[in-house]
């Protein structure tokens, strides 16, 4: 059924939602989400705090389950396919968390060669050998690889956590906000790890983020989610042109518009 | 009125199969999870040394003193029907069968219990757990099966060693405070000692290992909302273990020595 509805899309997407709705308790977060990642894109999903933006990632990475839809990964529902193939198909995935969730009980090099060293039985010695290589592509001396993570200030945490998640060269990398909590110059830095990274590897990428310049930067197209559904899809340059009001006062940032946030005043 | 009474206890009746039911998923999950491969055996390692090797100072102390207090208990009573020479006995026997897997249970409960339910909470609310799964490791596999496996394995050897050290104690109050001699002492503890009180202890300080690091864990793996809900796992995971401790504790003595 889906094969023939979607017969006509120039290439079988990457990642596909389709339908996907979740509720927390009575609380609806996600509503009837569609989305299509395409291979090798750079796709940015914008929306408000609060709007099901990391909901929308933990559903891909299955650590939530929806209540209603499909998500599918190289065309393939992964709810359909054996818990080994889904294995598989996550596999490919890696992600760069919020506040880089790195372990604190590893050291940086550790952190970054884990899956090396716990999935793939590598050595410690080559391991270490790509960690250093990695943290090197993020812009990380050696001399940080003996650190524990406690030790490192917020940028190089996410640097960190970067260098973690291309260290195994995933075909999907997941940005979950990855400027929030920095300064603008970091924020800069970052932002051009991320496009330096993911085009060096040809990797698709999937980020979630309220952070207008980040997105301008990283994206090929940009997605708005509001009230759990993709309202608007486009590319940067068509983001400028748009007569969406929804868009255009969340890109301008300004309080007044459709958009209303549930501020609870005290009567 | 009387149906808001209702109502309440209608909530706390299905809260209450709703933990059940959670910690029942929970609890098969991890004994699959402990059976098959991958097996993590580093984080074992650590784990074992964690629990065994670092509770010993504890339960040597307080399985040493739980010896003493019951020589001295049962000689003042005991002597009132001149019948102190069953003193060995009693020690042999609260010790074995009670004191040594009760006491060490719940102070490894305090000790690892809440470390547990305070490092994987920690890791639950920084999104570490989630980062284990991105990085293909599964959590129950990594974090989990190892820590339970370390409690069963760990919690019958320290109860071994405080079985040895209560009887220690029980002799040492008997030959220098009250005067036994020695190799009577010796002697009555040699003839009574049966295989099922050591047995049974032991069977019992495997029960309680799991219910401590399962509890630690499960808590833990719950927790949400930031240091208060690490906090809040914390106690649950020492409280609800203490108990349970007491309740299984009860329940294999009738299993044992009852039924």
């Amino acid at each position: 059924m889906a094969l023939f509805n979607h017969s006509v899309a120039p290439q079988v997407p990457k990642i596909r939602m389709v339908g996907v709705s979740k509720a927390f308790g009575r609380k609806k977060v996600l509503s009837g989400l569609d989305l299509d990642v395409y291979p090798g894109e750079s796709l940015v999903i914008i929306g408000g705090s609060g709007t099901g933006k990391s909901v929308t990632l933990k559903c891909i990475l299955g650590l939530l389950k929806p209540d209603a839809g499909r998500i599918e990964i190289d065309g393939r529902d992964v709810a359909q396919i054996s818990a080994k193939e889904r294995e598989k198909a996550l596999s490919q995935i890696g992600m760069l968390f919020q506040n880089a969730a790195l372990f604190d009980s590893l050291n940086v090099w550790e952190n970054v060669a884990f899956s090396l060293l716990q999935n793939k039985k590598m050595g410690a010695k080559d391991a270490r050998k790509i960690a250093l290589k990695k943290l090197a592509q993020v812009g990380l001396k050696s001399d940080v690889a003996d650190v524990y993570p406690a030790d490192l200030s917020g940028g190089m945490k996410k640097r960190v956590g970067l260098a973690r998640a291309i260290a195994t060269d995933p075909a999907i990398i997941f940005f979950d906000e990855p400027t929030t909590g920095l300064d603008p110059i970091m924020s800069d830095v970052i932002n051009e790890l991320i496009v330096d990274t993911v085009k060096g590897l040809g990797a698709t990428a999937l980020t979630i983020t309220h952070d207008m310049n980040s997105a301008r930067k990283i994206a090929d197209r940009i997605a708005m989610l509001y009230e759990g559904k993709i309202i608007w899809v486009g590319t940067v340059k068509e983001l400028d042109k748009t007569k969406n009001p929804y868009v255009r006062q969340f890109v301008a940032g300004s309080a007044k518009g459709p958009i209303q946030m549930e501020v609870k005043v005290p009567k | 009125m009387e149906l808001s009474f209702i109502n309440k206890l209608g909530r706390v009746v299905l809260n209450f199969f709703e933990a059940t039911g959670r910690l029942g998923i929970f609890c098969g999950q991890t004994i699959y999870h402990c059976v098959t491969p991958p097996f993590y055996l580093k984080s074992l390692g650590r784990q074992l040394i964690e629990i065994g090797f670092y509770s010993l100072p504890v339960v040597a102390l307080t399985t040493l003193f739980s010896g003493m207090v019951i020589a001295l208990q049962t000689y003042t009573g005991f002597s009132q029907f001149s019948a102190e020479g069953a003193v060995a006995m009693v020690v042999l026997v609260a010790v074995t069968r009670e004191l040594a897997p009760v006491m060490a249970g719940l102070m490894v409960a305090g000790r690892i219990g809440a470390a547990m339910a305070a490092e994987i909470g920690t890791m639950r609310v920084t999104e570490q757990i989630d980062a284990l799964s991105t990085l293909s490791t599964n959590p129950f596999k990594y974090l989990i099966a190892p820590r339970v496996v370390a409690g069963v394995l760990m919690l019958p050897v320290l109860v071994l060693i405080g079985d040895v050290i209560g009887i220690c104690g029980g002799y040492m109050i008997g030959v220098y405070k009250l005067e036994f001699n020695a190799t009577t002492y010796l002697v009555n503890t040699w003839q009574y000692l049966k295989p099922m009180d050591i047995i049974s202890g032991l069977t019992k300080a495997g029960v309680f290992g799991f219910i401590i690091t399962l509890l630690g864990c499960y808590n833990g793996f719950q927790s949400k909302g930031g240091a208060q809900g690490v906090g809040q796992a914390t106690t649950n995971a020492v409280v609800s273990a203490s108990i349970l401790i007491l309740i299984f504790n009860y329940i294999l003595t009738e299993v044992f020595f009852n039924a």
